[in-house]
């Protein structure tokens, strides 16, 4: 079993595959219509200026969410930042 | 086959729902297909826009199409999906259900655009595909097979370009079909729940008379929207639906199942299969241009200095572009009344033509050009797709009172004037925190209170000319009271009002797109349009009162204006309010004017000339600031002190002396509770606030 992290500690330019991810909740359930959930595949684009919220990539879209909902979401590394 | 077929080309206009993701060029392909035929209003009970057109079929048969707002899911969070999902399903009275429906989707995003879709094929109801934005799919490398999509779903798929124009022939060609296949949409419903779907479509059927078909799509609906977000006008569920729906989701809570996610982890996979086989990606580019773009807009320090550079831009354009405008209105208005009282013959009808009339209708317009200005700019930054990038920079700040960054755009847009701002917290979701910015928005000093800081600031300043230095001062000060309270009311509101679930920030970023001109212009016609009906209406009719207030009983003949007033009901009533006022340092003449100002604050200037017997204009205050200097108490103390002039300035930043606001607040949150409530915290405010500072300053000798 590979180490998983939270997507909220996710370096910026890192490739991920979601692992986890809560069940409870109508925030979970609206990222889970947005085509995040576990199996989804994601980039970390960049966190705001302010260090929060994060932007991902899913889908091929991008997305924001605060780190309070992504702390709760458990992604496995599956390449760094490409230099 | 026949019964596979609907044939809407009957005794009736057809009618089309178009649905579909925010940013997937809805609105765009509807204004091609309507142009101006569309009626805009709103749905009853909630604020959320109804727009209706009308379009012709290719043989010249009226079509008619309803713009639904756009949505992710049928599972409703906010009131505009809700909407959506209502009308969609036939549970609302004020809505036909469509007979038919066109799912636009952006081509470049297709696996999101799909789940709505997929939500849609349920239904049970004849749908069109219309693939948008394909050349942004194609510069993104992505090939797309319409005609095995077609195939696939067994539906109707156009591609188009609306913004270019391209595929909306094909498209009415689509939509004059008398007869559209239904799709071939047999996804399998995971196991665990499938016993439950048919067992609550049974019940749907059964107990709440759904016809079979959307029967099974409201069951599958429920699962993932337990009817949260319930709009008026929409229907309840029957209780024995919902007991056989709490018996269910007791089950699974004892097996672990989680009902919700299966079913919508269900959907994508059906949805990622498909675009296996349909979407080619044929070269992995770099960087988009967004992409570029957003490294520089979005970076910690250049992200800054864009932001604080569009807005001064905003400004800058408000100030000095909307002044020529409004000085030739102005200049028409007065001479539009002078006409008319060099035509009529003088009387109470004359005046009450020139100075209640004219004059509201003046006073109306004279504010169009600022908000046609702002509607621009925030046009100009929804459809460029900026406006979703200020509200990713400033979350986190507006995240300390509560709110989220999508407030920070309509809270800005309020420094120069409240209405355009209220108004555009209809891209605000959730509904608590919308109210919030709404309640507070008019704290921000908007530019109707500038004339008034300006006279103030004449009269606290000696001499003839206001050091720059003092002026920026004092200004900033205001400014700065102003955000502070909005910030700090926010803060309150949201703890104990509002009190609601913590906010949210999941936002689509949208690619960064060439603004259309056309839509913008149409949005901003639209705009400018309801702020006349609404706020206009109601400006004209208080002018009048005022007018009414101000110009009776008649004093006798050979009375000044001065004294006219003085014994006017006008100036009763600032007898009237005059204790209530002594406290805050302000008499009975100050009274008119906070009376007279309620139509806007800027009228507080002019009837203080009128009050105090002078030919000051907003513009050149100097022989105002002579007159108001020279005022007295009865018992001979000066009236405006320093301390007075500072307290009234105070009083203006949080009192809500705007009548055109508390419309337009009116009309946005569906009730007069709210701009009642929102009237009396603010000049509550303002009293107490006044009052501390007014009985302070005394106490400390000023």
């Amino acid at each position: 079993m590979p180490a998983l992290s939270k997507l909220s500690e996710l370096p910026v330019g890192a490739q991920a595959l979601v692992r986890e991810f809560p069940k409870q909740g109508s925030a979970f359930l609206r990222l889970r219509e947005m085509g995040l959930m576990p199996g989804t595949s994601l980039t970390l684009i960049r966190t705001a200026p302010l260090g929060d919220p994060i932007e991902v990539k899913v889908r091929g879209y991008n997305l924001t969410l605060r780190k309070s909902e992504a702390e709760h979401i458990l992604v496995e590394t599956i390449a760094t930042a490409k230099s | 086959m026949s019964a596979e077929t609907r044939s809407p080309v009957g005794t009736r206009t057809p009618i089309y729902a178009f649905v579909g993701n925010p940013n997937c060029g809805k609105s765009t392909l509807f204004n091609a297909l309507t142009g101006l035929k569309q009626k805009v209003g709103n749905y009853p009970g909630v604020t959320v826009e109804k727009k209706i057109g009308e379009t012709y079929s290719q043989h010249g048969h009226p079509i008619k199409i309803i713009d639904l707002p756009g949505a992710y899911s049928l599972a409703a969070r906010s009131p505009d999906e809700a909407v959506l999902r209502d009308v969609l399903l036939g549970r609302r009275e004020d809505t036909p259900q469509p007979d038919r429906i066109v799912c636009i989707l952006d081509a470049s995003n297709l696996e999101r655009n799909l789940y709505l879709v997929h939500q849609i094929l349920d239904l049970g109801r004849p749908v069109i595909l219309a693939l948008n934005m394909m050349d942004l799919a194609a510069k993104a490398g992505l090939e797309i097979r319409v005609d095995r999509l077609e195939k696939e779903l067994g539906v109707p798929v156009i591609p188009c370009e609306a913004a270019n124009g391209k595929g909306i022939v094909d498209l009415r060609l689509a939509m004059s079909r008398s007869d559209l296949p239904l799709a071939k949409h047999a996804w399998e419903i995971p196991a665990p729940i499938a016993p439950a779907v048919s067992e609550l479509a049974a019940s749907l059927q059964e107990n709440d008379g759904k016809a079979p078909l959307s029967a099974r799509a409201e069951a599958l609906l429920l699962l993932t929207d337990q009817d949260t977000v319930r709009v008026t006008g929409s229907v309840p569920l029957h209780p024995r639906t919902s007991e056989i729906f709490r018996k269910w989701q007791k089950r699974w809570e004892g097996e672990g199942t989680d009902w919700a996610g299966t079913l919508v982890s269900s959907r994508y996979d059906a949805i990622t299969e498909t675009c296996s086989r349909i979407v080619v990606r044929k070269a992995n580019l770099g960087p988009s241009v967004s992409d570029r773009i957003d490294q520089v807009v979005t970076h910690p320090v250049w992200g800054w200095l864009a932001l604080a550079t569009i807005m001064a831009l905003l400004f800058v354009s408000i100030f000095t572009l909307a002044e020529y405008p409004m000085n030739f209105i102005d200049g028409r208005i007065a001479a539009l009344g002078n006409w008319v009282k060099a035509a009529m013959p003088p009387g109470n009808l004359r005046d009450l033509i020139t100075d209640g009339a004219i004059a509201g209708v003046g006073g109306v317009l004279v504010f169009l050009p600022q908000i046609l200005i702002l509607f621009l700019f925030i046009g100009l930054l929804e459809s460029t797709g900026y406006m979703a990038r200020a509200a990713f920079i400033m979350d986190r700040m507006m995240s300390r009172v509560g709110l989220n960054g999508k407030s920070f755009i309509p809270l800005l847009s309020s420094y120069a004037c409240a209405i355009p701002g209220i108004m555009a917290t209809r891209t605000i979701e959730d509904q608590k925190d919308r109210l919030t910015t709404i309640l507070v928005a008019p704290l921000m000093s908007c530019s109707a209170r500038l004339p008034v800081y300006l006279l103030m600031m004449a009269a606290l300043v000696p001499g003839e000319r206001i050091p720059l230095l003092t002026k920026v001062g004092i200004m900033l000060l205001m400014y700065a009271l102003g955000t502070f309270g909005a910030f700090g009311f926010a803060w309150l509101f949201k703890r104990t009002l509002l009190k609601g679930e913590p906010p949210l920030m999941i936002m689509e970023l949208p690619p960064y797109r060439l603004p259309r001109l056309r839509d913008i212009f149409f949005h901003m016609v639209e705009r400018a349009w309801m702020f006349l009906k609404n706020a206009g209406t109601v400006i004209l009719a208080i002018s009048i009162v005022l007018w009414f207030l101000a110009a009776y009983p008649k004093a006798p003949d050979g009375a000044t204006p001065t004294q006219q007033l003085a014994q006017s009901f006008a100036g009763r009533a600032g007898h009237a309010l005059e204790p209530v006022i002594k406290p805050i340092g302000f008499d009975w003449q100050i009274g008119i004017g906070l009376i007279t100002s309620l139509a806007a604050r800027e009228v507080f200037v002019s009837t203080m000339g009128v009050v105090f017997n002078s030919e000051g204009s907003s513009e050149n205050t100097l022989p105002l600031r002579q007159s108001l200097l020279k005022a007295t108490w009865p018992d001979g103390r000066p009236l405006f002190t320093p301390l007075v002039c500072i307290t009234l300035m105070i009083f203006y930043v949080f009192a809500m002396q705007c009548m055109s606001t508390l419309a337009v607040v009116r009309r946005e949150t569906n009730s007069w509770h709210w701009p009642a409530f929102q009237m009396a915290y603010m000049t509550g405010t303002a009293w107490v606030v006044s009052f501390v500072v007014y009985q302070g300053g005394h106490l400390l000798g000023f």
